[in-house]
């Protein structure tokens, strides 16, 4: 039996009030400037790759978005790096459609009945025109599936597909922002389109509309599931929240990101109806297996969605997003990160991995040829370091550096398990900040330049 | 093992320096030429007498012809090096021993740095390709891990702290204040420094040394022919140069309070000058207070007081020109900027108006020995200079 193993979920710690752009309810979360959909992948992966079962080795992954930091380079193998998968495995990036990451968890599901076992991360950060609704009601998340053979969490029990050529949402090489036709008009193609599809979905699954204990719906355009309920014969009461009012939709991740909420609150024995309507429409149905508490993750939705500093001001998202142009500061650009020294590094600045010295037993960060406590030399192991505990043993406010959210808070953070760094800090406030903080890792985008994205890990407030 | 030292081998026979400032209208070249002809006079030399040079700078030039070409140096060795903000000094050490081992009869250490026409605040190194790794982190937010360390580890509250800081910054502008080659020559209050805008940590931008241009020179030769050149020449008696094993960035018992680089440096610096107490027998000292907590910390580290007591001599005055241990007499790098490779000659160039009793107001009464320190890079990462000369 085959089918979703484990999963796991990231929302980024910021939330900018829809009030700050002009106007609507609640808030949409709102990726760091140090983050992008390839690190937020990463962040949703590391959840749903924690503990899987037994004999599970991922051997392909998969990256599904509409905002790739590369249009060429392959970025599942980012994500490939930054979780520590061997290099055997398959790659595949997923885009062109916000339905990408629906589709993308399907044919991961194929994989799986074919004896593969799958990651898929499903991740975007949703830019819009600013004062328009797609910056107001996007969000930036990322959703993670592992998907498998063995005592699946989640079966797969039926599903259908329905594909359409037209102009609903569009954005072409040199636009800044997406576009969307009319709403009313991507209504009237895409709600007899989801009906059809829901339909065939049930009956490939055999149940009925009422035997759903939740339904996932998403989609470009909220209009299109107004004409919808009434004939699927659901009630609203069956409807997952869409964390519309607290994230926004996360374009490709969104659909993923909303069942990752129903998983985590769904029994053994649950059915569950995910539909994604972009460019066609995809549904699935779920049943949810005695093996779901095996397969909790760390982090529910929930609990990264309460995790949050709210108050973004506009001005600065708007500089994070690259959208707003701003002073420099008096400081040399940030230098391009060199190929073969990244090359050479790579288990140390994707994987976050250490030496232990395997005379003297001490830890070197990062990898050292000779150990630093007792000098021995090539005579190590590696130690992995991304998931290990640390606390900031001293710490200060960089006014000076380079950043897009100042001070940089540079910190001396020391590992439990032994070994030290001195990194940055990020989600933290300044204000806040002290001396034996707790602190957990997390993977970032820290520049770009010259098209290279530079990403390495910093510390964090544990979340 | 340890250095042997040429204690009383060497003597430096001529200095020269420039102004240190903002020289929007000199070049690299013009400071040379400046320091260096000044240098040349000083000593009573012509540029044929000189065997060979050694030329510090970080990023102001490369290779020998940095200095050759300007001078017209005529078909001569000239020794291009840098090791970080050491580097001034690193240029002496190395002319120093060239004659002490008698390869050369005479001489030259000069040290330059054109950090103005960057446009760019602080200090800015050009680092190999990498792996786009590195910390990140800017020198003041580095140093400024110094201060609320040792404020903890030796029960100095915050505020104390701060007057401790704010006393350094305060006694080194007095003293460049009296200074013509200084870049700031005016005394700083006590207010100012404290309300200046903070940089990093508990750094305010009054914490900091400036950012400046310039450029120094030293002519050297054994001492047996000292008095060929000079009737009053300087004696070096330890050169001492440290390059750590960064360990402090990686151990967690690093604990910021204190440069274990200078700390060895000073050890074998002494050895070599056969000094046996630093708090007594030093007369005064140009250390490198690149920030104001670096400077605190650095007078334990040489020796210059008892662990965890510096705070409490600085307040007292002992570090005061008029003090028992006069520290940056000349206005240190607060007052002069540091334009990296002129540095640590700009330092001994205060040491030769000392010892020669040229220092006009601000002149120390009888020194005997004067020290002089560099320290490059950063707390637990760094490289660390130490030099001994006197009469």
């Amino acid at each position: 039996m085959s089918g979703i193993l484990r999963y796991g979920s990231y929302v980024p710690f910021f939330r900018i009030q829809r009030k700050a752009l002009g106007g609507g309810r609640g808030e949409r979360a709102a990726a760091s400037y140090d983050e992008d959909s390839a690190s937020l992948a990463v962040e949703a992966s590391r959840e749903a790759l924690r503990e899987l079962p037994d004999g599970a080795a991922v051997d392909t992954v998969v990256f599904a978005s509409t905002s790739a930091p590369y249009t060429e380079k392959l970025n599942a193998a980012t994500l490939q790096a930054a979780t520590n998968l061997p290099k055997s495995v398959a790659a595949l990036d997923f885009g062109g459609s916000s339905r990408a990451g629906l589709s993308a968890l399907l044919a991961g599901l194929d994989m799986a009945a074919a004896g593969r076992t799958v990651l898929v991360a499903a991740s975007d950060v949703i830019v819009g025109a600013p004062g328009g609704p797609r910056e107001s009601g996007g969000g930036d998340a990322a959703a993670a599936f592992v998907l498998g053979g063995g005592e699946p969490i989640v079966r797969l029990i039926g599903r259908a597909s329905c594909t359409e050529e037209v102009l609903d949402v569009w954005q072409s090489p040199g636009m800044p922002f997406a576009r969307q036709w009319e709403e009313r008009f991507g209504a009237s193609i895409f709600t007899p389109l989801l009906v059809d599809t829901f339909t065939r979905a049930l009956s490939d699954a055999g149940v009925a509309a009422s035997d759903l204990s939740k339904v996932v719906l998403d989609g470009t355009n909220a209009r299109v599931f107004r004409g919808f309920m009434r004939p699927s014969g659901l009630t609203p009461a069956q409807l997952a929240d869409g964390l519309a009012g607290t994230v926004g939709r996360a374009g490709a991740a969104h659909a993923g990101l909303v069942l990752a909420s129903a998983l985590d609150g769904a029994s053994a024995g649950d059915r569950i109806a995910v539909a994604c309507v972009a460019d066609g429409v995809d549904v699935a149905v779920f049943e949810v297996t005695d093996a779901i508490d095996d397969g909790r993750p760390k982090h529910t939705v929930a609990s990264w969605v309460e995790s949050k500093r709210d108050d973004l001001a506009y001005t600065a998202y708007l500089k994070w997003r690259d959208v707003l142009p701003f002073e420099p500061p008096r400081r040399p650009d940030p230098d391009r990160p060199a190929a073969p020294p990244m090359q050479r590094a790579e288990r140390w600045k994707f994987g976050f991995v250490g030496s232990r010295c395997n005379r003297c037993g001490n830890t070197n960060l990062p990898p050292q040829r000779v150990c630093v406590v007792c000098q021995a030399s090539d005579d190590s192991t590696i130690e992995p370091y991304a998931d290990a505990e640390c606390r900031i043993s001293t710490y200060t406010l960089d006014r000076l550096a380079y950043s897009l959210q100042p001070p940089v808070i540079g910190a001396v953070v020391d590992f439990d398990k032994g070994g030290r760094m001195l990194c940055q800090l990020t989600d933290a406030d300044p204000d806040k900040v002290a001396i034996g903080d707790e602190l957990e890792m997390t993977f970032r985008r820290l520049y770009t330049a010259g098209g290279v994205h530079n990403y390495f890990w910093k510390a964090r407030p544990r979340r | 093992m340890a250095s042997k030292g040429i204690c009383d081998r060497v003597a430096i026979v001529g200095m020269g320096c420039t102004r240190f400032g903002e020289h929007w209208n000199r070049s690299t070249s013009d400071l040379l030429v400046d320091a260096v002809q000044d240098a040349y006079g000083s000593a009573g030399i012509e540029p044929d007498n000189v065997d060979a040079y050694w030329l510090g700078t970080t990023g102001s030039g490369i290779s020998g012809l940095t200095l050759s070409e300007p001078l017209k140096i005529q078909y001569k060795p000239v020794t291009r090096l840098e090791n970080m903000c050491a580097t001034g000094s690193e240029a002496m050490r190395n002319a120093a021993y060239a004659v002490a081992s008698g390869a050369y009869d005479l001489v030259m250490a000069v040290g330059v740095e054109k950090l103005k026409d960057s446009g760019f605040s602080g200090l800015t190194g050009s680092a190999p390709p990498g792996d786009g790794t590195e910390s990140g982190m800017t020198a003041p937010a580095n140093f400024s891990l110094l201060a609320p360390a040792y404020a903890e580890k030796y029960g100095v509250d915050l505020e104390t702290m701060r007057d401790v800081l704010t006393r350094i910054a305060y006694k080194n502008h007095y003293n460049g204040a009296r200074n013509d080659k200084a870049q700031f020559q005016r005394e700083v209050p006590v207010e100012k420094i404290n309300s200046s805008p903070k940089i990093a940590g508990m750094l305010g931008i009054m914490d900091c040394s400036g950012v400046s241009d310039g450029a120094a020179a030293a002519v050297i030769c054994r001492a047996e022919d000292a008095h060929k050149y000079n009737d009053n020449p300087i004696f070096i008696k330890a050169l001492s140069f440290v390059a750590g094993p960064a360990e402090g960035a990686k151990r967690q018992d690093y604990d910021f309070t204190s440069f274990p680089e200078v700390v060895e440096s000073a050890r074998d610096a002494y050895d070599q000058a056969g000094i046996e107490d630093a708090r007594e027998q030093i007369s005064m000292a140009e250390v490198h207070d690149c920030f104001t907590p670096t400077e605190l910390v650095l007078m334990e580290d040489l020796g210059f007081s008892p662990r965890g007591q510096a705070w409490k001599d600085t307040m007292d005055g002992r570090f005061d020109l008029d003090g028992d241990q006069p520290i940056n007499p000349d206005g240190g790098l607060k007052s002069f900027g540091h334009p990296i490779g002129a540095s640590g000659l700009r330092m001994m160039y205060e040491m030769w108006l000392q010892l020669r009793g040229e220092a006009g107001e601000r002149q120390i009464a009888e020194p005997k020995l004067g020290l002089t320190h560099n320290l490059g890079g950063a707390p637990g990462r760094c490289v660390s200079f130490v030099s001994v000369v006197g009469l």
